[in-house]
Order: C-alpha cells, then sequence, then structure tokens
C-alpha cells in the first residue's frame, strides 16, 4: 500500500482504491466475528482468550457456550435477534 | 494408506485388478449397467470413490502414476459426469431473493440454509440410538471426516483473490492451526480409536451404503473441477451452516451413551468452530467469490444444494435401517 492512502492514524482516506479489510464483522441476526487474538470479557467479569484465527462473540445472549456464539441465534425469533 | 475396497460389481471388479495387477484398465461403463440398478449404482459409486482416491493418498498395491493413466481418467470423467448430471437434475435451481437487499447474498444465503428441515437423525441419536447405532454412524461418517477439509482445498489456487484469502482462514482452523493434534481430521481419528474403532483411512468403506459413497464423491467432484469451483464452496457454506446444532446433539448422544471423551471433543470442537466457519463461509467466502465472479452464483446455490440433499439421503437411509431392526 502507498503511503498516501492512510493518514497517520491509520485511517482509511476517502478515495482511497483499496479498501482495508474488516476485521470486526457485525453478523446481521448472529454473532460478531473478531479477527485475531483477543481477550474477551463476558458480563460475569471473567476473561476468556480468543483459540481461533477468527472467533464469534454471541450477540443474541442465548449461548450455552458464551461468551462465543454456538449458533443458537438460529432458534430466537426474528423480533429478539440481533 | 488404504487397502483396495472390496468391489461390488463388475466396474469395480475390474477396475481395482487392473489397477493392482499394474495392467491396462480396459473396461466401459456398459459392463457396469448390466447388474441391478441399486447394484449398478453402487458399483459405479464405488469405482469412482477409489479413484479418486488416487488424487488424495493412494494405495499401496496401486502404482501412483495411475492417477493421471488417460484409461483412469477417462473412466473418471465418465462416472463423473453421470454423477454431475443426476445431481443437476435433483436440483430445483437457485432460490429468489432481492440481491439489492441489504445483507445481500449472505444473508438471504443464511435464511435459506436456516429453513432447511432435514430428517431428524441427529435427533434420533440424541435421544434414542444404541451404542452400535452410534458406531455404525462413526464408521460410516469415517470417510469424510479423516479427511475432512481436504476436497475444498483443491479450489484454493482456483480462487480469486478475496475468496483465497478467505477460505485459508478457515482452512487453517480445519488443519489445525499449525498443530497437527488440532487438525480436524486428527481429532476424529483420535475419537475413533478411543471408541475402539480402527482409525486408519478406508478402514470402513465396505459398510458405506451408496448415499454415503455419493456424498464423498459429489465434494470430490466439486473440488477436483476448476470449474465447479462455485459449487464447492457453495458445499462448504451449506455445511458449515448445518453442523453447530447437529454437532451439539451428537456430543448429548455420546455422553448419553458414556463413551470416549476424545470423541465427543470433536464434535464439541465443531459446534464452536462451525458457529465461526458459518459466517465465514457465506460472508467473507462465498460473498467475496461472487463479488469477483458472479457468473458462479447458480453453482454455489447448487452446491448448497446437493450438499442438504446428499445428508437428507444419508439421514434417511440410516434412519430407515435403524427403524427396521
Amino acid at each position: 500500500m502507498s503511503g498516501g492512502e492512510r493518514d497517520r492514524r491509520g485511517e482509511q482516506q476517502p478515495g482511497s482504491r483499496r479498501t482495508a479489510t474488516p476485521d470486526v464483522i457485525v453478523c446481521a441476526g448472529g454473532p460478531v466475528l473478531l479477527r485475531g487474538e483477543h481477550v474477551v470479557c463476558d458480563e460475569d467479569g471473567t476473561a476468556h482468550r480468543t483459540r481461533r484465527p477468527v472467533s464469534a462473540v454471541c450477540r443474541c445472549g442465548k449461548s450455552a457456550d458464551k461468551p462465543w456464539c454456538d449458533g443458537t441465534h438460529k432458534a430466537v425469533p426474528d423480533k429478539y435477534r440481533p | 494408506m488404504a487397502r483396495l475396497p472390496k468391489p461390488r460389481g463388475p466396474l469395480s471388479e475390474e477396475t481395482f485388478a487392473a489397477l493392482a495387477e499394474g495392467r491396462p484398465l480396459l473396461v466401459s461403463m456398459e459392463a457396469a449397467a448390466a447388474g441391478a440398478a441399486v447394484d449398478a449404482a453402487e458399483d459405479r459409486a464405488l469405482t469412482l470413490w477409489t479413484l479418486d482416491e488416487l488424487s488424495y493418498r493412494g494405495y499401496p498395491e496401486v502404482d501412483d502414476r495411475r492417477e493421471w493413466d488417460p484409461a483412469v481418467v477417462a473412466l473418471r470423467r465418465e462416472l463423473e459426469d453421470e454423477l454431475e448430471d443426476r445431481l443437476r437434475e435433483r436440483w430445483p435451481g437457485p432460490p429468489a431473493y432481492d440481491g439489492e437487499s441489504t445483507g445481500g447474498f449472505p444473508d438471504a444465503f443464511l435464511a435459506e440454509m436456516e429453513a432447511h428441515d432435514g430428517p431428524a437423525l441427529a435427533r434420533f441419536l440424541e435421544r434414542t440410538a444404541s451404542v452400535d447405532q452410534m458406531l455404525e454412524f462413526l464408521q460410516v461418517r469415517s470417510l469424510y471426516h479423516l479427511k475432512e477439509s481436504d476436497p475444498v482445498s483443491w479450489t484454493i489456487p482456483r480462487l480469486p483473490t478475496g475468496p483465497r484469502a478467505a477460505l485459508m482462514e478457515l482452512q487453517y482452523d480445519e488443519y489445525g492451526c499449525g498443530r497437527p493434534e488440532r487438525l480436524h481430521a486428527q481429532l476424529f481419528a483420535d475419537g475413533l480409536a478411543a471408541v475402539g474403532l480402527d482409525p486408519a483411512e478406508g478402514s470402513y468403506v465396505d459398510l458405506a451404503p451408496l448415499e454415503i459413497l455419493e456424498q464423498n464423491n459429489a465434494m470430490s467432484l466439486f473440488g477436483l473441477n476448476r470449474r465447479l469451483r462455485g459449487a464447492a464452496l457453495g458445499h462448504l457454506a451449506a455445511f458449515e451452516a448445518t453442523s453447530s446444532a447437529p454437532c451439539r446433539r451428537i456430543a448429548a448422544a455420546l455422553a448419553r451413551l458414556e463413551m470416549a471423551p476424545e470423541i465427543r471433543e470433536y464434535y464439541e470442537e465443531h459446534v464452536e468452530a462451525d458457529a465461526v466457519h458459518e459466517q465465514l463461509a457465506a460472508r467473507t467466502i462465498c460473498g467475496s467469490l461472487l463479488a469477483a465472479e458472479p457468473a458462479v452464483e447458480d453453482d454455489v446455490w447448487f452446491g448448497a444444494f446437493t450438499c442438504l440433499d446428499l445428508e437428507d439421503r444419508v439421514g434417511t437411509h440410516l434412519l430407515e435401517r435403524w427403524t427396521e431392526q
């Protein structure tokens, strides 16, 4: 990437030819994906270290494996899905 | 490396003998068509499965060069064409959705996968199956799980940049992130050994019904033919999108039957892994493939349908077999 495409803080400049690949992806009705290593703090204050290249964090609140997504959002009625 | 399977008819008999004895392959599809319809279909499916294996791990008794023997390639092509024709006949065509809607293809795809309701195989395993039925399930599933993720790896050098990077991200996880003991196929092999089954590849191919052979052959067909890369990725996305919930039920079944924890860990790993992988497959993999190559969209849907349809056929077959017992 040439120097002109980002400013000093690394933010994307308007008109840049390349769009940076997002590392956090919010999935409609489902989890949020996190690329890379993170420590995720759950509602109880417990810290969980990510353990795969991309992790899915539960947003529907119904996962049996929180803070990670286990696909349970599919069983949640549409109006209660994130 | 596995031994050659037991032949199931004239086509596989002649093909396996020619491979093992190192003599030219002189067979015709007509020879295979002579038997009863079901037997002939099994004979052809087993022959294709065995020939495809030459591209995966091979056989100790077969010269590795036979993979590209023109006569072997010609027979594979004939069997593949016949399989593809049959799979396409079963396919009702792509679903209608609003491509301009906010979520576009990935959301439409995941909604379509959620709407699919297959036979209750995982529910039967969870609540009712005996230890023997569970062992049979693991045996016939081993054909796929022992080469898990391998068929779609054939597509990697055939993809545009975006989906190539995205597929590698998913495959890196499938292949254990550099740790062989975490490679998913190895986790399954460890699970098989822990429940007293043979973890060597091909150990249970002789037990595999037509539906299992066809399911595995379809994955190799999509993976090994560059023109079908869309179908390969659609198949992957459908597989991942319909995996988490059944894996949770199977893990529960294994706990109910008090079977070895190693095999349960395989399924528990897949509840979490596939919740990530289904999003990656639909969004970063298929989504970016369609952005780069919109012309393959129909093939993506075809591959996804084929995945669900073949899995339904496997489920129906096993449930019918077990409820007759």
